[in-house]
């Protein structure tokens, strides 16, 4: 009986799923690209001054939009808590799930969704006062963590300082605010954390410039969008849209001169932004559907300054997220 | 002056020490905070950066105060919002004059439908604004006035069930107002949000928001008919026989004799559920709807404002508590006219 009434749910999902083999056409008849982001986190989606969606997440998403419509705000931002965004994307309500999302095995396999990049490369890491004189996570034998209740952080620390022999005493917190006032007040030695997280929440701190991140990266935390698995045309798109971003910065092709690199004689150039040869059909889009997508947000390169790097306040540095020829780890196949 | 004092703060040694020791706590809160919220502060400029006087910066709540109060409603159609919010003031003034019940309910309800109409639009040229664009404070009073108006009648037929003489009816009304009551807000949002789209074809999307609207009237609905449960239990049967014995009907009997009764002895109930049902409404928040906190939370993650997300959630909680303060003003008022 209970196994009867799991095949219906099962039933229940995949039918549902089966429904939108069309993601392109039906956003094309919508009119709209439907996003779902986080409901705010610094650098990857939050609301700016001027009442618009801002961040990494987000540029992502106005990327696919533009390669669409050629027209970057023709997308919904939908702000999802974390417990809600697979049911939004199973339901339809999304089209592209784009929330800071780890890419892990059972997400990919068991929930029936397809991870179609990798945006940003996070990991674990320690943020603690310099004062302390500490410089590597290797120190940190007998140090009180401050760390976010309920999260696999908690789950990494110990597994990491298992490994490497190491006591320590781990204090949790609900709230993001929580664990700053305590780390101030100097109640841990060290606040573990994402690195993106740590940067952010090191902004919040009395006197930021007192506090250093450890070089150490003790978990993979490979953030990317998500869409469901049935759709192949939609997941290559979007896959080869996020792969344009990265190619384009590797290529040179920048928001400012997108249009004097259309006229280049450069064939990877040209292939890439559609002169030539047309790639786009197969996906579903025009030839040059990268010129306007550049136009738009920039290459990936751009994207990551402006949201996270240089350009903002966070001023996180490229490290793993730098092109695979500039010491980093991102790498996109080649148009061809 | 002197004699006030010694009459009611100083009589006895207990008095005494309780008097000195608030008067060092109120020492002890009040000059860093009048310090940090009004000498220190900052309200000129228009970046983090004219935050320099180290207490607070209020340039944070002026440079969000828009997104605040309309979420992400579109600034050239928030007069609509605002003319609603003049509509709305006069209205509750026609009610507190209005002495026909019938006209009153026509008022409310005549209010709603306008004000769905300005805020969706849709008629009359004005263009749609999706429910998803809606935030703010603004959010938070579609939340809290659509749970208040639906809750009221649904309680008071809901608790005109439980003490109904027909078996089914009374077993209904139980069973729904028990099962509501015994699971938390949260997980009905949940269940609004995360799991009612699973069950409905794909092609077929309910508004999140409606969802919400919905799990949170009938959440505040259960509450409700306990409250005048309370008050309709207050009446004495003696009351409801004599009426029978005039020949009045069932429905005569409770609209005009029991229920103007009990709902005059239950008002401060029935505004505790009001205000606890306008906090709760921050919950939304779970779900992926900015309220006014929500709204807040989000704005303060923007890398510029990181560091000033105290001064927003002071200014929320001095939005909540002018509309909790002025709800429980109006209760007292209530009492007063009816008691």
């Amino acid at each position: 009986m209970r196994r009867a009434g799991a095949a219906l749910l099962l039933c229940f999902l995949a039918c549902s799923l089966s429904i939108n083999a069309k993601t392109l056409e039906a956003v094309q008849k919508r009119g709209y690209l439907q996003c779902g982001v986080s409901q705010s986190l610094p650098g990857f989606s939050y609301p700016a001054d001027n009442g618009s969606w801002s961040g990494i997440d987000v540029d992502i998403c106005r990327a696919v939009a533009t390669a669409i419509f050629n027209d970057p705000e023709k997308v919904r931002f939908i702000p999802l808590s974390s417990k809600e965004r697979f049911t939004a994307l199973q339901s339809g309500e999304i089209d592209i799930l784009s929330r800071n999302t780890t890419w892990t095995f059972t997400r990919d396999a068991q929930l029936g969704f397809e991870f179609t990049n990798i945006v940003y490369y996070d990991g674990q890491g320690f943020l603690v006062n310099k004062r302390s004189g500490i410089t590597s996570a290797k120190q940190l034998d007998r140090a009180i963590l401050c760390t976010n209740a309920g999260t696999t952080t908690e789950l990494n620390a110990a597994d990491y300082f298992r490994a490497n022999g190491m006591d320590y005493k781990i204090i949790s917190f609900e709230k993001d605010t929580e664990i700053v006032t305590a780390f101030d007040s100097g109640r841990c030695d060290a606040y573990t954390g994402d690195q993106s997280a740590l940067t952010a929440q090191r902004l919040k701190l009395a006197n930021p410039d007192d506090y250093v991140i450890l070089p150490e990266v003790i978990s993979k935390e490979p953030l990317g969008p998500l869409v469901r698995q049935d759709d192949t045309v939609w997941i290559d798109l979007v896959r080869w849209v996020i792969f344009g971003l990265v190619n384009a910065e590797e290529a040179n092709i920048t928001q400012a001169n997108v249009q004097t690199k259309t006229k280049s004689k450069d064939p990877a150039v040209q292939r890439l932004l559609g002169n030539n040869q047309d790639l786009g059909k197969y996906i579903g889009l025009k030839a040059n559907f990268l010129v306007g997508v550049i136009k738009a947000v920039g290459n990936y390169g751009e994207i990551f300054e402006r949201n996270l790097g240089a350009g903002s306040q966070l001023n996180l540095p490229r490290g793993l997220n730098n092109l695979w020829n500039n010491g980093g780890i991102m790498y996109a196949p080649p148009y061809r | 002056m002197i004699k006030w004092l010694k009459k009611n703060l100083f009589a006895g040694w207990f008095n005494s020490t309780l008097t000195i020791l608030s008067i060092y706590i109120l020492y002890l809160i009040v000059p860093p905070t009048i310090k940090w919220a009004i000498i220190d502060a900052d309200i000129q400029g228009t970046t983090a950066s004219s935050c320099s006087s180290g207490g607070a910066c209020w340039v944070f709540v002026k440079m969000r105060f828009n997104q605040f109060m309309y979420g992400f409603y579109p600034e050239e159609q928030q007069w609509r919002i605002n003319l609603s919010y003049i509509i709305g003031i006069g209205v509750l003034a026609a009610i507190f004059w209005a002495r026909n019940n019938t006209s009153k309910v026509l008022l409310i309800l005549g209010y709603v439908i306008t004000a769905f109409y300005l805020y969706h639009g849709g008629i009359l040229g004005l263009s749609i604004v999706p429910t998803y664009n809606w935030g703010g404070l603004h959010l938070t009073l579609v939340v809290a006035i659509t749970g208040i108006i639906a809750s009221l009648p649904l309680g008071i037929l809901l608790a005109l069930g439980r003490r109904s003489k027909l078996p089914a009816l009374r077993l209904c009304s139980v069973a729904f107002i028990e099962v509501w009551r015994g699971v938390p807000l949260i997980s009905v949002l949940f269940m609004a949000s995360v799991m009612l789209p699973l069950f409905f074809p794909s092609d077929l999307h309910f508004d999140k928001l409606l969802r919400a609207l919905i799990g949170i009237a009938l959440f505040a609905a259960a509450y409700m008919a306990e409250v005048v449960r309370g008050g309709l239990q207050a009446i004495p049967n003696g009351q409801f026989e004599a009426a029978k014995s005039l020949g009045m009907r069932y429905w005569q009997i409770m609209g005009l004799i029991v229920l103007p009764q009990a709902i005059k002895i239950v008002i401060p109930g029935i505004m505790n559920v009001f205000i606890a049902l306008f906090k709760d409404t921050t919950l939304v928040l779970i779900i992926g709807l900015f309220d006014l906190l929500g709204m807040v939370q989000a704005a303060s993650t923007d890398p510029k404002w990181l560091a000033y997300s105290v001064e927003g959630y002071v200014f929320a909680a001095f939005g909540f508590w002018i509309f909790c303060f002025t709800m429980s003003r109006i209760s007292v008022r209530l009492e007063k006219k009816h008691g």
